[in-house]
C-alpha cells in the first residue's frame, strides 16, 4: 500500500528525521493561503501515488501566494502523467506546499526488501537525484549498499560508514548517522517495503533533510498497523480497482477488448500471454485468487463486464481443488443478473469439470467452451470477429 | 525415489482446526498421504477426523515420529509455526499460508540459517510425489507418477503445467511449489539440486514468472552443474509494466526481472524455452529428445 509524500513525511517526522515546513491543501484557495503562512516563496507539489513528478510540471517553485493559486488550480485540473505512472496518469486531489529550502548538496537513501539476501538493505548514492537508476546503471560503483542482519539490526558505525561514504565529516556526519538509524526504526516498526528519501539534503544552513519522501507498506501486515486504511486516497485508485479490493480480488485495467478472469497471478500473465500470442488484446484482467469461491466468481464477473471496454469475456480457472460446477454456477448467475449478452469462453479444469462444462452449455448464455488452454484463446478471438465483423481489435500503439 | 517427500513421510499439520487446515488435511489422506498428527494450541488431547492433536509440534514429533510439517496457521502466527517445526526436529515445513508480514519472514529466515530443516513457501502450493504422498493444496489427479522434477513460483500455472506434462505421458517424480512470496525458504536452485541428485528425476521443468532476478541465479547454476535437461516458462512477456513507487526496486535488481531477459538468460545457459503457454509440455518433449541425440 502507497502513501503520499505528505504523510510519509508526517511519519517520518514522528522518528526524528527532520522535513521542511509544510500544508497539504484540498483546494487551490487552501494552497494560496499555504503559500502565504510561506512567506510566499514556496514550493508546491502534487501528492500522487507515483514518483517522477518534477519531470511532469508536478513540483515547482513558486515566488507569491497568486502564482501558488494559479498553479494549484492547474495542478487540480488535470492528470499527471510520469514515467512511474502508467500512460493514463494520475488525478491531483492533494497538494503540497513547503516552505523553500536552499540547498547545497543532494543524496539518495532508502531501505527496501531485497528478495536476493531476504533482508533489508540500504542504498545510499552521493549521485542521482532523479536520475538515481541511471546512477546504478552506469555506475554501480557509486552505488552504496548495505545489507542489514536482522539480528543485529543496523548498527551505528555501519551508519557512519554510509554517511562516510556519502562524504559527509563532522557533526554532519553524526546528524546522518542519527538519521539512518531513525530511518531504518521507521521502515521496520512501520513494516515498510519501501523508505525512500530522494533526495536528502544539506541545506545552505548546514541540517540534514528529508525533501521528498516515499513510503510503501507491507499490506501483510495491516493486520497490526490499523490506522493504515485511513490514510489511503482513494482518488488514486481505479473505480473498478477498488470494488476488487472490497471482494479480496485483483483487478488490472489494459488496453484491449477481452475481459479475462483468471484464478492466480502465474496463470492471469499465462493467460495473457495466449491471447497477445493469438492476436486479441486483454481489457482487464481480475485474478480470483487460488481459491476462489462460488461469490468471488460472480463479483468478478460482473466486474469485468462494468468495463465497457470490454467485447468478450475469457475465463480461464484451473479450479484445483475447487469444484468446476461451482465456478459455472457463478457465472451464470453473475451473467443472467447484469443480462450479458457479451461472448465467453470459458476453459476450466479442475474436479467435476463435466458437470460445470454442461451447466455452462445448457444455461443459454453467448458461452463456448475451451478445451484447453490455446483451444480457449482462438474461441475467444474467433467470436469476437465473428460479432464485430472485423479485425479483432483495433490495435492500438501498446501502452501498457 | 523422489525429492523431499515419499510414501514413508510421517505428516504433521499445524492448524489442523482451521478450515482450510482441515479440509485439505482430508484431501491429502484421500491421496495417500500419511497424516499422523495435527497441533493447535489450547486444542492438545482432542482428535479430528481420527487424528490425534496435540498442543506444540514438540509433543506431536515425540508421539508419533512426524518428520514432515504442512502448515495452515494463519499470517500472525504463521512465522512462528515455521520456526517451532524448526525447534522440534521437523526435516521438512511446507507453509501454504498466505498473507505472511515480510518483517516476519525476514527474522524467520535468518533464524533458519544454518538450521537444517528445509522450508517451502510461504503462499505456496506445497509438494507433491505424485502416487505416493501429497503435502499441499494442489489437485492430485492431475499428476502422474514420472520422471520429471517441476519447480515453480507460481501455484494454478504449476497445474496447467503439470497437466500438460501427463497429458502427453510425462510423469513426474516431485512438484515443488516454492511459492511467490519476496521471501521464501527453498528457492529454484535448492529443487535443482535435489533433482540433479535425485536417480528417479529424468530431467526438469521449471516455472518462472517475471521480476526479481531467481530465474536468472538459476539458470547460470543449471549451466554449470546440472546434468539433467531442463526446460522452462516464464509468465508475463506480455504483462504491463504498471505502476510503480520509487527507485529501490530497479536499483537492487539492476536491470533483471524482464520476461525477455529472462529467456534470454536460460536459453543461453541451454534451458529449452517454452515460447507460449499452451508448449509447456512440447518443450519439455524437445528438451529430453535433444538430450538423447548428443548423448547417441
Amino acid at each position: 500500500m502507497n502513501i503520499h509524500e505528505y504523510q510519509a513525511k508526517e511519519i517520518l517526522s514522528s522518528y526524528g528525521i527532520p522535513v521542511p515546513r509544510g500544508r497539504v491543501a484540498l483546494t487551490s484557495d487552501q494552497v494560496e493561503r499555504a503559500a502565504k503562512e510561506m512567506g510566499g516563496r514556496c514550493v508546491v507539489k502534487a501528492q500522487i501515488y507515483a514518483g517522477g513528478r518534477g519531470k511532469a510540471g508536478g513540483v515547482r517553485l513558486v515566488h507569491n501566494p497568486e502564482q501558488a493559486h494559479e498553479l494549484g488550480k492547474e495542478l487540480f485540473a488535470r492528470k499527471l502523467v510520469t514515467p512511474q505512472t502508467g500512460p493514463d496518469g494520475l488525478r491531483v486531489r492533494r497538494i503540497l506546499i513547503e516552505e523553500a529550502v536552499e540547498i547545497s548538496r543532494e543524496f539518495y537513501l532508502s531501505i527496501t526488501l531485497d528478495r536476493e539476501t531476504s533482508r533489508y538493505c540500504l542504498i545510499a548514492s552521493a549521485e542521482g537525484g532523479i536520475d538515481i537508476e541511471e546512477v546504478a546503471r552506469t555506475s554501480p560503483r557509486k552505488i552504496h549498499m548495505l545489507t542489514i542482519d536482522p539480528f543485529t539490526g543496523l548498527r551505528p558505525y555501519q551508519a557512519r560508514r554510509i554517511a562516510l561514504a556519502l562524504g559527509l565529516t563532522g557533526s554532519i556526519c553524526e546528524d546522518c548517522v542519527d538519521f539512518i538509524l531513525n530511518l531504518y526504526r521507521c521502515a521496520l516498526e512501520k513494516d515498510c517495503f519501501l523508505v525512500e528519501i530522494n533526495p536528502l539534503v544539506v541545506t545552505r544552513a548546514g541540517w540534514l533533510m528529508a525533501m521528498d519522501a516515499k513510503i510503501t507498506f507491507d499490506d501483510n501486515a495491516l493486520f497490526r498497523h490499523r490506522e493504515y486504511p485511513d490514510m489511503l486516497d482513494y482518488s488514486q485508485l481505479d473505480q473498478l480497482e477498488i470494488t476488487a479490493g472490497k471482494y479480496d480480488l485483483s483487478y488490472i485495467k489494459l488496453a484491449g477488448n477481452v475481459g479475462c478472469m483468471v484464478n492466480g497471478a502465474g496463470l492471469a500473465m499465462a493467460t495473457l500471454d495466449v491471447l497477445h500470442e493469438f492476436g486479441a488484446q486483454p481489457a482487464n484482467f481480475l485474478d480470483v485468487g487460488g481459491g476462489a469461491t462460488r461469490e468471488k466468481v460472480a463479483e468478478a464477473f460482473k466486474i469485468i463486464l462494468q468495463d465497457s471496454d470490454v467485447k468478450g469475456v475469457f475465463v480461464n480457472i484451473f479450479g484445483g481443488i475447487m469444484h468446476c460446477d461451482v465456478i459455472a454456477q457463478g457465472i451464470i448467475e453473475a451473467a443472467a443478473e447484469v443480462h450479458c449478452t457479451l461472448p465467453i469462453v470459458v476453459r476450466m479444469d479442475g474436479s467435476k469439470v463435466e458437470e460445470g462444462k454442461k451447466l455452462l452449455r445448457d444455461s443459454g448464455l453467448n458461452v463456448q467452451i475451451g478445451e484447453n488452454l490455446g483451444d480457449g484463446a482462438a474461441r475467444i478471438v474467433a467470436m469476437l470477429k465473428s460479432v464485430s465483423g472485423g479485425p479483432v481489435t483495433e490495435r492500438r500503439p501498446c501502452q501498457s | 525415489m523422489s525429492i523431499l517427500i515419499n510414501g514413508s513421510s510421517r505428516i504433521v499439520v499445524q492448524g489442523i482446526t482451521g478450515r482450510s487446515g482441515l479440509f485439505h488435511t482430508q484431501q491429502c489422506r484421500e491421496y495417500g498421504s500419511r497424516i499422523v498428527a495435527g497441533v493447535t494450541p489450547g486444542k492438545g488431547g482432542i482428535h479430528i477426523e481420527g487424528i490425534p492433536v496435540f498442543n506444540t509440534v514438540e509433543e506431536a514429533v515425540q508421539f508419533t515420529g512426524a518428520d514432515v510439517s504442512m502448515i495452515f496457521v494463519p499470517p500472525p502466527s504463521a512465522a512462528d509455526a515455521i520456526l517451532e517445526a524448526a525447534d522440534a526436529g521437523i526435516a521438512l515445513a511446507v507453509c501454504i499460508t498466505e498473507g505472511i508480514p515480510v518483517r516476519d519472514m525476514v527474522l524467520a529466515r535468518r533464524i533458519l540459517e544454518g538450521k537444517p530443516m528445509k522450508l517451502v513457501g510461504p503462499n505456496c502450493p506445497g509438494v507433491i510425489t505424485p502416487g505416493e504422498c501429497k503435502v499441499g493444496i494442489m489437485p492430485g489427479y492431475i499428476h502422474k507418477p514420472g520422471k520429471i522434477g517441476v519447480v515453480s513460483r507460481s501455484g494454478t500455472l504449476t497445474y496447467e503445467a503439470v497437466k500438460q506434462l501427463s497429458d502427453i505421458g510425462l510423469g513426474q517424480s516431485t512438484c515443488v511449489g516454492i511459492g511467490g512470496d519476496p521471501i521464501i525458504g527453498m528457492k529454484f536452485i535448492d529443487c535443482l539440486e535435489l533433482f540433479n541428485r535425485d536417480p528417479d528425476t529424468e530431467a526438469v521443468f521449471m516455472i518462472g514468472e517475471i521480476g526479481g532476478g531467481a530465474e536468472e541465479d538459476a539458470a547460470f547454476w543449471i549451466r554449470d552443474n546440472m546434468e539433467k535437461p531442463v526446460a522452462a516458462f516464464i509468465a508475463g512477456v506480455t504483462a504491463p509494466t504498471g505502476r510503480r513507487m520509487g527507485h529501490a526496486g530497479a536499483i537492487i535488481t539492476g536491470g533483471k526481472g524482464r520476461a525477455e531477459d529472462k529467456i534470454r538468460t536460460l536459453t543461453d545457459c541451454g534451458v529449452t524455452v517454452a515460447m507460449s503457454p499452451t508448449k509447456m509440455g512440447v518443450a519439455m518433449q524437445e528438451a529430453l529428445g535433444k538430450t538423447k541425440k548428443t548423448r547417441k
